[in-house]
């Protein structure tokens, strides 16, 4: 069964009571999360999936918050985690848009339909006043059969009254036209729930249960449309309809004339926020300042009276590859910084409302690249990490798409560690190479992308997406976004750091790396035209991308061999935690496909510039 | 005649949805066959965006050329302006 599943899963002890939120995208739900749960929220990977789920033990209670759905089903992988949740759930909070409740009540009426006690918490009813809307919030609540309570989340307006109604949650009043359908299956589920899905066509449901999924999916969507309009039109009462700023500002996002501009200013602006006041004041203090000025001097005062650096487990742990020095340094000065800013940076113009009108901006460029516009949000999102955009690529439509955009997300994307290395090299540099190394990076992406959609077989999928209204994100919900998923990512990245930096140690104190850069002379010094030296920099960016660049910025390279090295290593294969996730996401045939495939592809495009320029 | 060649602010009925999976995602956001939209932007080469009420949906071009319509005379004209574009009619 589902709910034992999701106790087990989820570290859930039995007897508990289950409170799950629910509700569209965008409404607000993790806003009331918050204000029921406190500080100490445990976030956990759904098991299969990326995705994460919050949850949090209050009193007798368990509280999980859902990802956004616009229905329960098993369309893509929010669904699923959704609908497992839901399903386990003893009572669902449904978090309604009042602006929205033609939309958003389609969802309401499936958890109705599913037989599962509920409330309603109708938010953002202020929005709705302003924009000239009215609700009959008692008739909505005789329609629906289950409490309505009108909440203005972001102001805390009606957060008690919810948390004091979850007492008084009721099964409501499902779809006549369900009676007849209903009992058959539901004597075999043991679960209205579960009959209702497998009614409605859902095929993994049915094969926990061991039946062939019925088809009706269409007529129970169409009556209960039928019946959420018939809702809205006895409970909404419109006085006007003024265009508002926001509608303009829609406009102009999506329109190629405007929207351009718009999108290079805010990416501008992203830029000057993350690649230089992170990427290089902050990093100057915490890097260079905190981590090397204080901290790694004191950790070598620290270990060497025992362990001496020129001792081999001295080298390991404190040397110039060393566990406790260059890891530390690394995560903590330079990554986490780079990571918080640019999760704030991406969490603001998710919950603006921003993103999907990128998408519909860029979707005739991308479709080219054998993407839709979607694709562009795992291609904003490498240019932050690689390894979570290439995990994001699951939102894609098809195959097709996530094998696209998976690759140029390895080869074309250089990451925001990456991307602070570039950028001091770039600066020396000057102007002119600084545009000649965007064009460069930019038409590898386009002809890739072109390359790949013209050899795959098949179509990039058509983009279908909901727009959600503008609004001004909230800097609480902001900053506790950024915080989770920035400590998550830590989480994850710190060992593999510390495996990496034990491997080139031992790569440097065997005497390795010696004779790789000897074996590796021919390509970096024949072809690439570039000093012996710039292997380990190529061996390094095996690593992580950023070490590889890194390794580079020591070198006395003339600003030409300046180029085809950083060319080379932008392109250059994945950092190992990125090439881990293509090998989890993409299966590993594909992943060893992957691979060489760009590492020859960089050798090979590198040779051929500097063929060129030097 | 399809979606992809409808005009700014024309109203229009939705004929035919082509596929299950669109028809189903198409009825949780309220645009079923049978549903009056009006098409509030169109942009060059992309995207076609229609809006029932409050709801904007954006829809790929290939898709659209997939989506049969039927144009439906405008309501009695609107004087504001500012009503005028909320609901997707050209300025005059």
């Amino acid at each position: 069964m589902a709910c034992h599943d999701l106790n087990h899963d989820l570290n859930i002890p039995a007897g508990v009571r289950k409170i799950v939120l629910a509700g569209n995208p965008n409404v607000g739900k993790s806003v009331f999360f918050n204000a029921f749960t406190g500080l100490y929220v445990d976030v956990s990977n759904f098991p299969g999936t990326t995705l994460e789920i919050s949850h949090a033990r209050v009193g007798s209670d368990f509280i999980l918050d859902t990802p956004g759905v616009y229905g329960v089903s098993s369309f893509n992988d929010e669904e699923k985690v959704a609908r497992d949740v839901i399903l386990g759930a003893d009572i669902v909070i449904n978090v309604v848009n009042a602006v929205h409740l033609e939309r958003d009540l389609f969802l309401t009426q499936q958890i109705i339909d599913m037989g599962i006690p509920m409330i309603v918490a109708l938010n953002m009813v202020d929005e709705a006043t302003r924009q000239g809307i009215t609700i009959d919030i008692k008739e909505l609540e005789r329609l629906l059969g289950v409490p309505v309570i009108p909440t203005v989340a972001v102001k805390g307006q009606g957060l008690k009254e919810v948390k004091q109604a979850v007492a008084h949650a009721q099964r409501g009043n499902s779809l006549p036209e369900l009676e007849e359908m209903l009992p058959l299956l539901q004597q075999k589920t043991h679960s209205q729930a579960e009959a209702l899905l497998i009614l409605e066509g859902d095929p993994y449901v049915a094969a926990r249960h061991h039946v062939k999924p019925i088809d009706r999916q269409e007529e129970i969507y169409l009556a209960r449309r039928r019946r959420v309009d018939a809702i809205v039109a006895a409970v909404v009462k419109e006085t006007s309809t003024g265009a508002s700023w926001g509608t303009r500002l829609s406009r102009w996002m999506m329109q190629p004339l405007t929207g351009i501009p718009i999108l290079v200013a805010t990416l501008w602006l992203l830029y000057e926020f993350i690649g230089v006041f992170i990427a290089q004041t902050v990093v100057g203090i915490t890097e260079d300042g905190l981590m090397k000025g204080y901290y790694e001097p004191f950790i070598r005062n620290l270990i060497s009276p025992w362990l001496p650096p020129t001792s081999v487990p001295g080298a390991l742990l404190i040397g110039e590859f060393g566990i406790l020095t260059m890891t530390v340094t690394y995560v903590l000065g330079l990554l986490l910084p780079l990571v918080l800013g640019f999760y704030l940076g991406l969490s603001t113009l998710e919950d603006s409302g921003y993103l999907p009108r990128i998408a519909v901006l860029v979707d005739r460029v991308l479709m080219r690249l054998g993407l839709n516009g979607r694709g562009i949000i795992p291609i904003i999102l490498g240019f932050g990490c690689v390894t979570a955009a290439t995990i994001t690529t699951r939102l894609l439509g098809s195959i097709r798409e996530r094998r696209i955009a998976t690759f140029l997300l390895a080869m074309a994307i250089p990451c925001s560690a990456q991307l602070a290395v570039i950028t001091s090299m770039l600066v020396r540099l000057g102007h002119g190479y600084t545009i000649l190394y965007v064009i460069l990076i930019g038409s590898i992406l386009v002809l890739t992308g072109t390359a790949l959609n013209w050899l795959l077989p098949g179509q990039p999928s058509d983009l279908f997406i909901d727009l959600p209204p503008l609004r001004w994100p909230q800097p609480v919900n902001i900053l506790k976004k950024t915080a989770t998923r920035a400590s998550s990512f830590i989480q994850e990245a710190a060992p593999l750091f510390a495996g990496g930096a034990l491997l080139i140690g031992i790569l440097q104190v065997t005497g390795l790396l010696a004779a790789l850069q000897n074996l590796l002379a021919p390509v970096t010094v024949n072809w690439l035209q570039l000093p012996k030296e710039a292997a380990t920099a190529f061996i390094m960016g095996f690593v992580r991308r950023d070490f590889g660049a890194a390794g580079l910025y020591s070198l006395p390279l003339t600003p030409a061999q300046s180029l085809v090295a950083l060319t080379t290593i932008t392109i250059f294969v994945p950092c190992i935690a990125s090439a881990l996730v293509i090998f989890k996401e993409r299966g590993w045939r594909e992943g060893v496909i992957i691979w060489p495939t760009i590492l020859l592809l960089a050798f090979f495009i590198g040779g051929v510039i500097s063929h060129i320029l030097i | 005649m399809t979606l992809d060649k409808v005009k700014e602010g024309q109203r229009l009925r939705i004929v035919a949805l082509p596929g299950p999976d669109i028809r189903a995602q198409a009825i949780r956001f309220g645009i079923a066959e049978g549903e009056l939209v009006t098409c509030t932007d169109i942009i060059p080469g992309g995207p076609i965006i229609i809006a029932k009420n409050r709801q904007e949906i954006a829809i790929g071009r290939g898709l659209a050329e997939k989506i049969t319509v039927k144009p439906v005379a405008a309501p009695a004209p609107v004087k504001s302006l500012a009503r005028r574009r909320a609901y997707g009619l050209p300025r005059s």
